[in-house]
């Protein structure tokens, strides 16, 4: 086992964008993903990556960089949070449009108004039906696997679509704990070198972002839909080489203490191990409950989570977002669709914490279970529910 | 698992204490975390900022709500934020200040243990500035012997102190030697 190095998150990501040896970066700062793409500044300014760094006036231009970068030919990183991410969605759009791999840290923070600069996740599901895929870390060690992961998915030919590595802002990118690094050697044997299917070159000329008339739009629109969900069965390859060649597994729906379980809590993202020190307390006290994790949140990963839900009676869902005047929390409404047509599908209550910063504690986590489970006997009809709301 | 919560005022380093206590520890072996509170800090404004030192995983991300170490930087925060707020009661309070243990007992009525170190006093001669983050790691690894040993910080602070390294662990070191230990 690697030695643990003591060093934080944002920091062990800039890590791993440097051992995947990117060409480019364009990036503008912004709170709190700013100390990942400063590193990296420093990295390429100290010749330690040779990448070209591309300082920009605004996150709308970064990820225009990124599209140019990208559709040259060359492996592209950008990283961003919050107000910088609403901004660059009409490139976001593009990106996947193209088939353009950009790989993308989003140190996910609240929306304003009022104007936050602390964690949730407003900011991605914002730009959810962008067409990126998306997955989340739960601590440091998955945000630097993930940061690598990202790149061979993206890239894999199969796929050649973006994908955004979703890390809490502040509760991971600020934090200081162990971290296992990779050497080069062994990142380059997982991660080979990016070869472009098609990119722009004057000696072989291409048109990229070319009009669609309405008699092929819809074709092109199924186009990427059909290869998008189709990327699921590549994450998985992925993950499953990445367990085989340095022994951490990863799945795109994880489980914890879920065997026997009639309750589920259901999280996404890092609030996901302190659920853990929840669930451990109530087995403790002899109640059936275990922890599902989204990993994988674009593509939906419907099938894995359908297998998750032998015997289970009520799904307690956390959604770290408000979907203002809709039927459940984001993650809530995909998974009573994803649940709807199963024989015995369990009652899905749908709740809302951990908004702007606000902290989801141990006991936030028991109490959540507790009201579910008194929801799901009564089978109370709901939407949603904001919980550790102070009146 | 050692929690532990750093009082101070921004620009006084109490994050960077926090930073170096848990690379310490990971260099050791141990499992740890270190964070600020992610507040809009002001320099000058009591700020705070947490550790975690554990010889298991820590899965727990919340802020610390009930630390075992309390380590306040600045004696001046002591009237205007209540450091003792949600310290166990086997707790222990690290104290900057020029008054002794049972002046501190006196004036603050605090329950728990309490360790003393005239930090800015060390602070003042061996760096030439009342910056004091370096100086209480030294006084609470001497309270609290079952965090790291003091040793383990020299590395920690020779990476991030560079040609100023050896002034604060001597300051450090200096502290070790001088914290006044009142166990309840």
């Amino acid at each position: 086992m690697a030695k643990r190095v003591g060093i934080e998150v944002s920091l062990a990501i800039s890590e791993a964008v440097k051992l995947a040896n990117v060409d480019a970066i364009a990036a503008y700062p912004i709170t709190p993903q700013t100390h990942i793409v400063e590193h990296l500044s420093e990295l390429v300014a100290d010749g330690e990556l040779d990448a070209a760094f591309i300082p920009v006036e605004s996150e709308h231009s970064a990820m225009s960089v990124c599209a140019g970068t990208s559709a040259a030919g060359a492996r592209t990183y950008t990283a961003t949070s919050s107000q910088g991410l609403a901004l660059m969605n009409e490139i976001l759009y593009i990106i996947p449009a193209l088939r353009l791999p950009v790989v993308m840290t989003i140190a996910n923070r609240a929306i304003s108004g009022p104007i936050s600069i602390w964690n949730d996740h407003s900011d991605i599901m914002g730009v959810r039906d962008t067409g990126w895929i998306a997955v989340f870390a739960e601590n440091g060690q998955e945000a630097f696997d993930l940061s690598l992961m990202a790149f061979k998915i993206a890239e894999d030919h199969r796929v050649l679509l973006p994908i955004s590595v979703n890390i809490d802002g502040f509760t991971l990118s600020h934090v200081i704990e162990p971290h296992e690094f990779l050497g080069q050697e062994e990142v380059d044997k997982f991660l080979p070198e990016y070869k472009p299917a098609v990119q722009l070159n004057p000696d072989a000329p291409v048109s990229m972002g070319t009009v669609g008339i309405p008699e092929i739009f819809t074709e092109a629109k199924k186009c990427q839909d059909e290869v998008l969900k189709g990327s699921e069965a590549v994450v998985k390859e992925v993950f499953a080489e990445f367990g085989e060649m340095f022994g951490r597994e990863y799945k795109v729906v994880e489980t914890y203490r879920s065997e026997g379980a009639e309750t589920l809590l259901m999280t996404m993202g890092s609030v996901s191990e302190t659920a853990m020190e929840a669930i451990d307390k109530m087995r403790d006290e002899g109640k059936a409950v275990g922890l599902i994790r989204l990993r994988l949140w674009r593509p939906f990963p419907v099938e894995a989570l359908r297998a998750e839900m032998v015997g289970v009676k009520t799904l307690a869902v956390i959604d770290r977002a408000v979907s203002f005047g809709g039927t459940g929390g984001p993650v809530a409404s995909e998974v009573r669709s994803a649940l709807y047509s199963i024989d015995q599908a369990p009652y899905v209550a749908s709740f809302i914490a951990g908004l702007g910063g606000r902290d989801i504690t141990i006991d936030d986590f028991i109490m959540v279970v507790g009201q579910a489970e008194r929801m799901a006997a009564e089978k109370e009809i709901h939407q949603y529910k904001m919980i550790g709301v102070r009146e | 698992m050692i929690e532990v919560r750093v009082h101070g005022r921004g620009g006084q380093g109490g994050v960077t204490s926090a930073e170096m206590l848990a690379i310490a520890a990971i260099n050791e072996g141990k499992f740890a975390q270190a964070f600020p509170s992610f507040g809009p800090e002001r320099r000058g404004a009591p700020v705070i900022a947490f550790a975690r030192v554990s010889e298991e995983k820590i899965r727990n991300r919340t802020k610390v709500y009930t630390p075992d170490v309390v380590i306040v930087l600045d004696p001046s925060v002591l009237s205007i934020v209540n450091v003792e707020e949600g310290l166990k009661s086997d707790g222990m309070l690290v104290i900057n200040s020029a008054k002794s243990v049972a002046e501190l007992r006196n004036e603050y009525g605090f329950k728990t243990s309490l360790a003393q170190v005239d930090a800015t006093h060390i602070a003042m001669e061996e760096l030439g500035l009342p910056i004091t983050n370096t100086t209480m790691l030294g006084a609470t690894v001497k309270a609290v012997q079952s965090l790291i040993p003091v040793e383990s910080l020299v590395a920690p602070l020779e990476a991030r102190f560079g040609r100023i390294a050896a002034r604060n662990i001597k300051a450090m070191q200096r502290a070790y030697d001088e914290t006044e230990i009142d166990i309840i």
